[in-house]
């Protein structure tokens, strides 16, 4: 297939950025789109051209390192799903594709399609772990719980941090990532005893972010490539007003 | 873990919610008492006339007619506030944006929904509110101020009628996603009763939507 595509191209944060249009030709159906994307900058390089460069990892959909808006929507049309993990036979030949990186104040575009998501990393950093001495792995069984509970705490801790639930929201909201680091940590016993404290801190450092509010229009919880439930923003909320209320300061 | 001091975005979202459910059961009397104007004409007009009367001399009546005021501007307050953070969080625009098709429109526009309820509450306050309150009005039979009279010559006008649904239709999807969000917002997170907040957030914002919008329709075919 044929393909006509509208790549921003950016050479550094300072720098403004601009869609560039590619030509692209033999594309095959079973091709995922960063394949396709390899493809032309495979051209690019033969041409001396500098390639198009995105950030990618594992291509198995679960490292949370790809991440494109792509034709206005965050990995592309499909939903629950990673850019690497979107094939070429979800567009037709002879499509006009626009890619452009994620965006939102939070997320500086370093070059093209790459992003720089440390805002996220600070937030795990402000209360996303459990204060407990390191030292050797404990023994798994010395603190019961109940299969449900390590199941919808997993659920939670699915997240991959890819930024979809910021690029996709009106309002560059963090909500659905810091729900489901707050959330993951808060349904298990390790993590309970610091929740009001967590939640407290780990808000505080996603506003510090420049991140937007969130006003529950779900859009995260379609383009989310693990599903991370939207009752999982409606939990920190509750969890956040809680410490609030109780507080002792 | 460092625990610092401020208004914080979940801040501002939880005085949104709690005005907004506030003006919420405010609507639900509103709408109760104006079901008086379905009445036959003559016992309407003394019924609805002794209503306001009834209102506006209450002292509880009085502070919470304060309280709704204030939940408004407090409203209005937080909402700008919030969108101008928005417009700092995002930053560069998209040039290509499909966003919108993930999540319904009126969710995304309760802002635009926001302004004409705004518009729409200046022009009801100016002809109903403000005359009731600050103005010389003729008196009905029973020595109380005609209210009803002013309610039905405004709405003889075909385009005033109109200007009344269309504003009411604006609450009604800024209801809909504004009830259920506020209640999000709170915090209802158990599946169970999400559902349930989803079906009453319809129930009610078709009550209160329909409720409204009949009244100037039937006043007008009526009269």
């Amino acid at each position: 297939m044929k393909l006509n595509l509208k790549i921003w191209r950016q050479e550094n944060a300072s720098e403004k950025g601009r869609l560039v249009d590619y030509q692209l030709d033999g594309v095959t159906t079973h091709m995922s789109f960063l394949e396709m994307m390899d493809m032309l900058n495979q051209l690019l390089i033969e041409k001396g051209e500098r390639t198009i460069e995105f950030d990618h990892d594992c291509r198995e959909g679960i490292c949370g390192q790809c991440g494109m808006m792509i034709n206005g929507r965050a990995h592309g049309p499909l939903a629950n799903t990673t850019t690497c993990q979107l094939h070429m036979r979800s567009f037709k030949d002879g499509e006009t594709i626009y890619v452009e990186p994620f965006r939102s104040s939070a997320f500086t575009v370093l070059r093209d399609l790459k992003i720089d998501r440390g805002s996220f990393d600070r937030i795990i950093q402000a209360g996303g772990f459990i204060s407990a001495s390191t030292g050797q792995a404990p023994e798994a069984n010395s603190i019961p719980i109940a299969h449900e509970t390590a199941e919808a705490a997993f659920d939670a801790a699915a997240c991959i941090g890819c930024g979809a639930c910021v690029a996709t929201c009106k309002n560059s909201s963090a909500a659905l990532f810091t729900a489901a680091k707050v959330v993951h940590l808060a349904i298990l016993p390790q993590g309970k005893l610091e929740t009001a404290k967590r939640v407290d801190a780990m808000v505080q450092q996603m506003d510090a972010e420049g991140f937007g509010h969130c006003s529950n229009t779900e859009a995260c919880e379609v383009e989310c490539p693990q599903g991370i439930s939207v009752l999982h923003i409606a939990r920190f909320n509750y969890l956040y007003h809680e410490s609030r209320l109780l507080s002792k300061t | 873990m460092v625990k610092t001091k401020g208004a914080t975005t979940q801040g501002y979202k939880l005085w949104m919610a709690l005005t907004g459910l506030f003006l919420c059961v405010f609507l639900v009397i509103h709408v109760l008492g104006n079901l008086q104007l379905f009445l036959p004409a003559e016992e309407a007009r003394i019924q609805f006339n002794w209503y306001s009367q009834l209102l506006s001399n209450n002292l509880i009546i009085k502070i919470i007619s304060y309280v709704l005021y204030l939940s408004i501007i407090a409203h209005v307050v937080y909402a700008i506030i919030l969108s101008l953070k928005k417009q700092k969080a995002n930053g560069v625009k998209y040039a290509y944006d499909q966003r919108g098709a993930v999540s319904p429109w009126y969710s995304r526009n309760m802002g635009v929904l926001g302004t004409i309820i705004f518009l729409f509450l200046i022009v009801h306050l100016k002809d109903f509110w403000y005359q009731y309150k600050f103005t010389e009005l003729p008196l009905d039979a029973h020595g109380q101020k005609d209210l009803y009279t002013i309610v039905v010559s405004a709405y003889q006008e075909l385009w005033y009628v109109m200007l009344y649904e269309v504003g009411l239709l604006a609450l009604g999807f800024h209801l809909l996603h504004g009830f259920f969000s506020a209640i999000r917002t709170l915090g209802l997170y158990h599946p169970k009763y999400v559902k349930l907040a989803k079906w009453v957030a319809w129930v009610y914002t078709l009550a209160i939507t329909l409720g409204f919008m009949a009244m100037p329709i039937y006043v007008y075919l009526s009269h």
